[in-house]
């Protein structure tokens, strides 16, 4: 019985850069893969796409695709791969670079093959057109799209959204948190932004100068204070978290491991997954719990740890089963004086929900 | 025009074409080859392609008629194989200009595979097309305007050619005689009339061709942009 997952032991040599990892990841959801610019990430992506030839070994969801001299090239090997830029055919119409793929991959063309991925993606309106009447937003979901018709066994996304501004951004990231949900394929998805990483990721591969400085579940990952990730202004925790119930006064509850948090009311029905994050900014610290504030959500919690980033103090913290970050400048950390250990409560301002 | 003409305008376009055709399935592998080799041997083989550039098309006929010759290494396989000797014929025309136009086509083509760049045909990939299925259906496509001005600027400067014919071909009419030759004739001959017919006519050509390629070939029409 294979083994599913991805397993990736693979070395490249550049002069002046090298990739060295050995990573096994879930064969299935989103594994984000993280690091700045230059710390070999779609070298990462490249090599298991086999558009890079490194030495090692490859393994994905029981095939082996490299192994010594033994090399599956990137034709043959059954993936859909999502450049940073669309990369489109411009001789062919919408719907000409959709079939592409599909009848190499075997597959039949036409309307009743492409339906539920056009739909998917909401491209119905542009099948006829050339790639150049797009805008970069609809070329992405094109080619995101493209890749998918050939039913791959793992998709893999080089920064979709990078060479998108932000307000296509925020118009292409529902499509991805749909695929999300209903992709049964793994998915590699190189980026540099903690927040599509938060919105979207279930697993994260931190690379650092082209080595893995930590892979694992997101939510283990995800508050580390050791990692990069920490330094950055959206820095916080990520939980999965269920609706327990609606409130007559529009408040909605949410079930985390040791407790609730409160939200204004969400359209979703109770026992419906959600997927929050709390902002290691917007939570603050207080020995005694205070009842004369407007703050609902007060979960009692103990340190961990904290470390110094950028001037101020992230605290690591344990509220029940849930791990929480908060942030606070020295000056009231040093007024609290608490040590790993303490118990205290941690007030939470707000939560974004996706 | 007097019939002696006709038969040089016929032999001219016969041999354009034909050395057009020739140029396309020679000079595209020669392009692919030079836009995407990392090899050391790029430098020497596009000097070699681009040599008819520069060198004076008497030097170039000298050394064919030698190469070609009865002594010559070529002239002497030619033999062997029983097709006897390619200077003044019409196929020793052919390969001739098939050389001295070569670099007229392989550049523009080689600047047009370079223009896709890696992406394109690595997208293809992705998408489970192998080497061949990508050089055709890729490649080739993106490259369009690049065969449209290779072959364009292949035949016309086929059609123009003087010095290497004149090494070559000689000026047999009917075989060897192309229209720049005709020209030539009539000249030597004081007949400037029929002189200005031809050479009218071949600057007209010229113009119409350049013309032509300028206002119909989209690679030249500004703002259009690769998605």
């Amino acid at each position: 019985m294979p083994e599913p997952g991805i397993r990736a032991r693979l070395r490249l040599a550049y002069p002046a850069f090298a990739l060295d990892v050995d990573l096994a990841l879930p064969g299935r959801g989103v594994t984000a893969i993280f690091g700045h610019s230059g710390s070999g990430k779609t070298s990462l992506l490249r090599c298991v796409a086999g558009l890079e030839r490194a030495a090692g070994r490859l393994e994905v969801n029981g095939e082996t695709w490299q192994d010594g001299d033994a090399f599956l090239p990137t034709h043959r090997r059954p993936l859909g791969y999502v450049f940073q830029e669309a990369s489109l055919f411009s001789h062919l119409t919408v719907r000409g670079n959709l079939e592409y793929g599909m009848r190499r991959a075997g597959l039949p063309a036409g309307t009743d093959g492409t339906a539920p991925v056009v739909e998917l993606l909401g491209i119905g309106d542009l099948l006829g057109r050339r790639p150049d009447r797009l805008s970069g937003g609809e070329r992405q979901r094109v080619a995101i799209a493209r890749a998918l018709l050939t039913r791959p066994r793992i998709l893999l996304m080089d920064e979709p959204l990078a060479a998108l501004d932000p307000a296509r951004k925020s118009g292409i990231l529902p499509y991805l948190e749909r695929l999300h949900d209903e992709l049964a394929i793994p998915v590699l998805y190189v980026t540099h932004s903690v927040d599509e990483v938060a919105r979207l990721a279930d697993h994260l591969v931190v690379l650092e100068a082209g080595r893995a400085a930590a892979c694992g579940p997101l939510s283990e990952t995800f508050a580390r204070l050791d990692l990069p990730l920490a330094q950055d202004e959206g820095a916080g925790t990520v939980l999965d978290a269920r609706i327990a119930g609606h409130d007559a006064d529009g408040i909605t509850r949410l079930a985390i491991p040791g407790g609730e948090i409160l939200v204004p009311r969400r359209p979703e029905a109770a026992g419906q997954p959600v997927r929050l994050r709390i902002a290691a900014r917007d939570v603050s610290l207080a020995l005694a719990r205070h009842e004369d504030t407007s703050i609902l959500n007060v979960l009692p919690a103990t340190v961990i740890g904290f470390a110094d980033v950028a001037g101020q103090v992230l605290v690591s913290l344990d509220a029940g089963g849930t791990r929480l970050l908060a942030r606070v400048t020295q000056r009231s950390w040093d007024r609290l004086a608490v040590r790993p250990g303490t118990a205290l409560f941690a007030q939470i301002k707000s939560v974004a929900l996706f | 025009m007097s019939d002696a003409d006709l038969v040089a305008l016929w032999l001219t376009m016969r041999l354009a074409g034909l050395t057009t055709l020739l140029l396309l399935l020679v000079g595209t592998p020669v392009a692919w080859w030079l836009a995407r080799t990392r090899s050391r041997l790029k430098g020497p083989v596009g000097a070699v392609v681009a040599l008819p550039l520069v060198l004076p098309p008497a030097v170039l006929g000298f050394y064919l008629l030698v190469l070609m010759g009865p002594d010559g290494p070529v002239g002497r396989a030619t033999q062997a194989l029983g097709l006897g000797l390619l200077p003044f014929t019409f196929a020793g025309l052919v390969v001739a200009s098939v050389i001295y136009s070569l670099p007229f086509v392989v550049q523009p083509l080689q600047n047009a595979f370079e223009a896709i760049g890696e992406r394109p045909l690595e997208a293809a990939a992705t998408l489970r097309a192998g080497p061949w299925d990508r050089f055709f259906t890729v490649a080739v496509p993106l490259a369009r305007p690049g065969f449209v001005t290779a072959a364009i600027l292949g035949f016309a400067h086929t059609v123009g050619e003087f010095g290497v014919v004149l090494m070559i071909g000689g000026n047999i009419p009917g075989r060897t005689q192309v229209l720049s030759m005709a020209i030539y004739d009539h000249v030597e001959a004081l007949e400037y009339g029929q002189a200005h017919w031809l050479a009218g006519g071949l600057l007209a050509f010229s113009f119409a061709v350049l013309a032509a390629l300028y206002s119909l070939n989209p690679a030249s029409r500004p703002g259009r942009r690769r998605a």
